[in-house]
């Protein structure tokens, strides 16, 4: 074993009551016998057994710098398979950061992002699913996402998609045992056994498959795409929903030239909000790059927050974005109820089949009542989430769409009435498919994805 | 005293199927090449089953011919009965299979041998493997003579150490009552290579006049006689052929195996080879397959001149009297006389994963192995071999580079591989199903696959390798200008669909779309394509098959495309695998003994998980093999 040694603040830098700061290496034990004593002074942090929490001081030239916590765990029964420690300090920017730089100085270094998790995945403690739930984790930008993270880690995903692709290899075996021992091994009957089988793994497969525009939904935040005329407030909603004063608001039309994006939380729930520029006829070509951008969006949103300046009537703008939107989820927000009303709300309500909310940019009117419908669309009506598995991943929902359409093939082929050993061959790529998931199977392409995924050599 | 006899370039130790195509490969590269035999009697023997090829088996036959070895041609002269299997399943799985006159078999092979310029014969029994600083100089006989060479070709299959069992009954002989082999192994253990102990069996030859043909199932021959060589394909090969039969073992048969089955050397542990799974005999298959009321058994002729008939399917080693009870429970085998016994035989052979994907030894230059000493089993396997391991003498001898066939290449890449890299525990048998793209690897394109590697290696005349270039080109022809003939809807097209069964048209197609239908095939539409070229039946057979299955063709050429990106990841031979500290012990081990050419045949050693391969790719990578920067991998750098 040659690693050096990775140290990090565990629990992020705020002004928390505890702080943990983790080490692992070889050399971990060694810098922490230099900078740790027992409260009597006559122990060695390498006589004390694996797993043990001890008492004591993080030391710097002769005066205690913490009292602290010390876990100890041995390699190779540990998270990365390299001696951990883990030094539970007092909370505090500044005794935590400087625990952090006397063990740096002690020949540790400070881990890149994700890295004891690529230690544990180098050192076959965890496999390649387990390695992206975990990388997941630390992407993962909400509460449900990072549920769902745990749940890849627990391998629940790998049962399922483990129990599919042994379905398919005792076809496979089956179909080839036949061929090389005829005698013994009769194929009749077979093809209606292999076609519920197929039945059964593309419901599955699909089922996945749907479930994993969910997926992305949770890991990336719901990408919400807030559009409106030019001056309707837009830029404005965009900044009390982000709390900053990220977006330029001003009267004059047209200055949001391009899309902003903001990623906020609501009650756990992640949005990633993206303004854009107004949506008109317009023959200023900067303009017009924004509009094409807000097109483009649109097309991707998965919720739309329709912003209408209700001061002012509807115009052709207005006609235009409600022709856009009208096969997504939209919530209306009338904008500037503060002011006097100028619309007809029944020529939305004919257009829009959406939520309508009486809304003050200005006032900050309707803003929990917008919260709520978000909750309520994405909570209870959208996604259920109670023991369900999710692709939260792009290059695993990738080979299952791959692994489905190799399954239709086979069912083809089956249909077309062609010799059992065709069947293998699609077979086989369906196998192959749903093991690129679990990592049982090395492409080129997985290699990168690890490769980007843990930063390496960047 | 020891006695230095003349140089030679490569001396072939053993002159079965093995010996015999390494030797001819050497000799037809003008090598001066030595082939030594205990008996001069036992070239070319076949011990065991009266035929060649058969599911899979044909196909390396085939890839045989197409490299320039001999077996095909051998059989093609010698055959009595010839069929093509599995003709109701996919061109992938069609399989040649020749019965043979056995002493014809031998008998032509030894003509092609002494005929043939730089080869002499020689019989020896070899005791010794001489070595200088881990490279072969000599072999030395039993009778002390010292042969000077450049490489060494072992060949021995089953006569080291080897002795037959049949119940208590114990003979320290090769197959058929031939001289073994006693001293070459204890050679072979102090040079440091592994050894392994493996047994097969053989069943018994029963007299054809105490057989009643008339209670079995005659087996025709395909009235089409197709031969193995490529070089005959064009050639009448009418001949009178000789029928095979089938009976059935039943509950009789299996009570009498079952009351026995504890006199048998192999349930006894008199044995202790380890036999192979997919050649049983017939007390294994019957404690196997328990619920079996009875088992095929095929009656073969040893040959035209000869009255043994070969009992297919019930190999054995119970002891004599219930050999008798036994064969003579089966329908037609009620009055049988045996005339030579069942019986089972163990040798001594190599642990293959000590040999490089050239067939050379790791451990000693200039030292090849084929045949069952690699721990295979079946004539063609141990052919195939022979071939391969005597043109990588000559190569290594030449200085060129070694012929290393892939996976995707034939199925001779995928036996070699299988034997280097895999963990063999018992006698290797071809099987289609080790074939991964066994749509590519069909028994009918071994020729184009592979003619032009046996003409790059020497092995194949030009004037063969023209017909193959001119046969590629008529293929590639025809298929171009069958995606450009159009058919109406006229009344002559639709009548001829509707008399072949199949939906008529709506709107015009092309040749190859009705060619795609499963009902049609090139030769049903001749009288709707008035202007059809005059081809040849072998272009006719790959014209039809690669416009049927185009699709699957192309998708079984995408996942040879995934497996030749791993494949091409060479590992650098000095790699130290127990500097990469997070692989796991036994992956290092494991790694360390096989010593991987590629990343993906790593992938395929027994006991080398994805995580392994993982491990090692990050390794490889960080290691600056992948064109990486060198500043960045200090990490995990020693």
């Amino acid at each position: 074993m040659n690693n050096d040694t990775i140290v990090s603040i565990a629990t992020g830098l705020n002004n928390s009551g505890i702080s943990i700061i983790r080490m692992s290496g070889d050399n971990a034990f060694n810098i922490i016998n230099q900078i740790y004593r027992f409260p009597k002074n006559n122990k060695n942090i390498l006589d004390r057994e694996s797993h043990t929490i001890n008492y004591g001081f993080i030391m710097e030239e002769n005066k205690i710098i913490d009292e602290v916590m010390l876990s100890i765990f041995k390699a190779p029964k540990t998270y990365t398979r390299e001696n951990i420690v883990e030094i539970n300090c007092h909370g505090g920017i500044i005794v935590t950061k400087k625990i952090l730089e006397i063990i740096l100085n002690h020949g540790a270094r400070l881990a890149e992002p994700g890295e004891f998790t690529k230690r544990a995945f180098l050192n076959g403690r965890i496999d390649l699913s387990q390695a992206e739930a975990v990388m997941d984790i630390i992407h993962s930008k909400n509460e449900i996402a990072l549920k769902n993270s745990v749940n890849h880690l627990k391998g629940e995903l790998k049962d399922v998609i483990r129990s599919m692709r042994n379905t398919i290899i005792k076809d496979i075996a089956f179909i080839e045992a036949a061929l090389d021992d005829p005698e013994h091994i009769s194929l009749d009957g077979f093809k209606e056994t292999l076609l519920e089988n197929i039945k059964s793994l593309e419901r599955k497969i699909k089922k996945l498959i749907l479930e994993s525009s969910n997926g992305r939904i949770i890991k990336e935040g719901i990408k919400t795409i807030i559009v409106g005329k030019p001056n309707a407030g837009k830029s404005s909603l965009l900044n009390i929903l982000a709390g900053s004063d990220r977006a330029i608001v001003t009267d004059i039309a047209g200055t949001t030239r391009d899309a902003l994006e903001e990623n906020i939380s609501i009650d756990g729930m992640s949005l990633n909000i993206i303004d854009t520029a107004g949506i008109r006829e317009t023959s200023d070509i900067i303009e017009k790059l924004g509009v094409d951008k807000a097109m483009k969006y649109i097309a991707e949103g998965d919720l739309i927050i329709y912003v209408v300046d209700s001061s002012e009537p509807l115009d052709e703008n207005d006609y235009k974005i409600m022709d856009l939107i009208k096969e997504k989820k939209v919530i209306i927000l009338l904008n500037k109820t503060d002011l006097k009303n100028h619309i007809n709300i029944n020529e939305i309500k004919n257009k829009l089949n959406s939520e309508m909310i009486m809304f003050s940019v200005k006032e900050k009117l309707g803003l929990s009542k917008l919260y709520d419908i978000i909750n309520k669309m994405f909570y209870q009506g959208v996604l259920n989430l109670d023991e369900e598995i999710y692709i939260t991943n792009e290059r695993h929902k990738e080979s299952l769409k791959k692994a489905l359409e190799s399954l239709k093939l086979v069912k083809n082929s089956v249909e077309a009435n062609m010799p059992e050993d065709f069947y293998s061959i699609d077979l086989t790529d369906v196998y192959e498919n749903l093991g690129n998931i679990l990592g049982e199977r090395l492409e080129e392409d997985v290699i990168n994805v690890i490769f980007s995924e843990f930063c390496m050599g960047k | 005293m020891s006695f230095i006899y003349e140089e030679y370039d490569v001396v072939v130790v053993g002159a079965g199927h093995a010996g015999c195509e390494a030797s001819l490969a050497c000799a037809r590269l003008s090598l001066k090449t030595l082939l030594l035999t205990m008996s001069i009697e036992s070239i070319a023997m076949m011990p065991c089953n009266p035929n060649i090829g058969g599911t899979s088996k044909g196909h390396l036959v085939r890839e045989i011919d197409a490299l320039g070895g001999e077996m095909g041609r051998n059989i093609d002269k010698t055959f009595i009965q010839t069929k093509m299997l599995n003709k109701s399943k996919g061109p992938a799985v069609h399989s040649l299979r020749a019965q043979a006159d056995k002493k014809s078999y031998s008998n032509e092979m030894r003509k092609v041998l002494e005929s043939t310029e730089n080869l002499t014969i020689k019989e020896a029994e070899v005791v010794e493997i001489i070595t200088d600083n881990n490279s072969v100089k000599a072999v030395k006989t039993y009778s002390n003579m010292v042969i000077p060479c450049k490489a060494i070709i072992l060949s021995t299959g089953t006569y080291l150490n080897s002795r037959c069992l049949y119940g208590e009954v114990i003979n320290n002989t090769g197959p058929s009552g031939m001289h073994p082999s006693k001293y070459l192994t204890d050679s072979l253990r102090s040079l440091g290579i592994e050894m392994f102990r493996f047994k097969t069996g053989t069943p018994a030859r029963i007299d054809k006049r105490t057989i009643d043909f008339k209670k079995m199932e005659e087996q025709l021959g395909d009235k089409e006689i197709i031969p193995f060589s490529f070089e005959n394909l064009d050639k009448d090969f009418y001949k009178e052929q000789i029928s095979c039969w089938l009976t059935y073992t039943n509950e009789k048969t299996h009570e009498i195996i079952r009351e026995n089955l504890h006199r048998s050397p192999m349930f006894s542990g008199v044995i202790e080879g380890t036999g192979a799974r997919y050649c049983p005999s017939i007390e294994d298959k019957v404690a196997r397959f328990a619920d079996k009321d009875r088992h095929q058994v095929f009656i073969e002729p040893e040959g035209i001149d000869s009255n043994e008939m070969y009992i297919s399917g019930m190999s054995s080693s119970l002891p004599e009297e219930v050999q008798y009870g036994m064969y003579r429970t089966v329908v037609g085998l009620e009055k049988a006389q045996i005339v030579r016994n069942a019986y089972a035989i163990e040798y001594d052979c190599i642990n293959p994963n000590q040999l490089k994907p050239s067939l050379e030894f790791k451990l000693i230059e200039g030292l090849f192995s084929g045949g069952q000493f690699n721990g295979s089993s079946g004539y063609e396997e141990a052919a195939a071999q022979g071939l391969i391991a005597g043109i990588n003498a000559a190569m290594k001898i030449f200085d060129k580079e070694a012929l290393i066939l892939d996976r995707s290449q034939a199925y001779i890449g995928v036996l070699i591989d299988d034997l280097v890299t895999k963990d063999t525990h018992e006698p290797y048998r071809m099987m289609t199903s080790r074939a991964e793209y066994r749509l590519i690897l069909r028994q009918d394109n071994a020729d184009l696959r592979l003619t032009k590697k046996g003409y790059e290696v020497g092995l194949i005349a030009e004037e063969r390798y023209t017909s193959l270039l001119e046969k590629e080109k008529n293929i590639n022809k025809e298929i171009t200008r069958l995606e450009k003939v159009t058919i109406g809807a006229t009344k002559n097209v639709q009548e001829l669909l509707s008399s072949l069964k199949s939906t008529k048209l709506n709107t015009g197609t092309n040749l190859s779309e009705l060619i795609r239908r499963p009902e049609l095939n090139y030769e049903s539409l001749a009288s709707i394509d008035p202007n059809r070229p005059k081809l040849n039946k072998d272009v006719i057979e790959q014209v039809n098959i690669n416009i049927k299955y185009e699709g699957y063709i192309k998708r079984q050429l995408n996942q040879v495309e995934q497996f030749k990106k791993l494949e091409n990841k060479k590992i650098p031979s000095e790699i130290d695998y127990s500097k990469i500290q997070s692989l796991r012990i036994e992956a290092k081990q494991k790694l360390e003994e096989v010593r991987p050419v590629s990343i993906g045949q790593a992938s395929r050693i027994s006991g080398v998980s994805p995580a392994d391969i993982s491990v090692l790719l990050v390794y490889l990578y960080q290691n600056g093999t992948n064109n990486r920067r060198e500043d960045d991998t200090n990490d995990y750098r020693e």
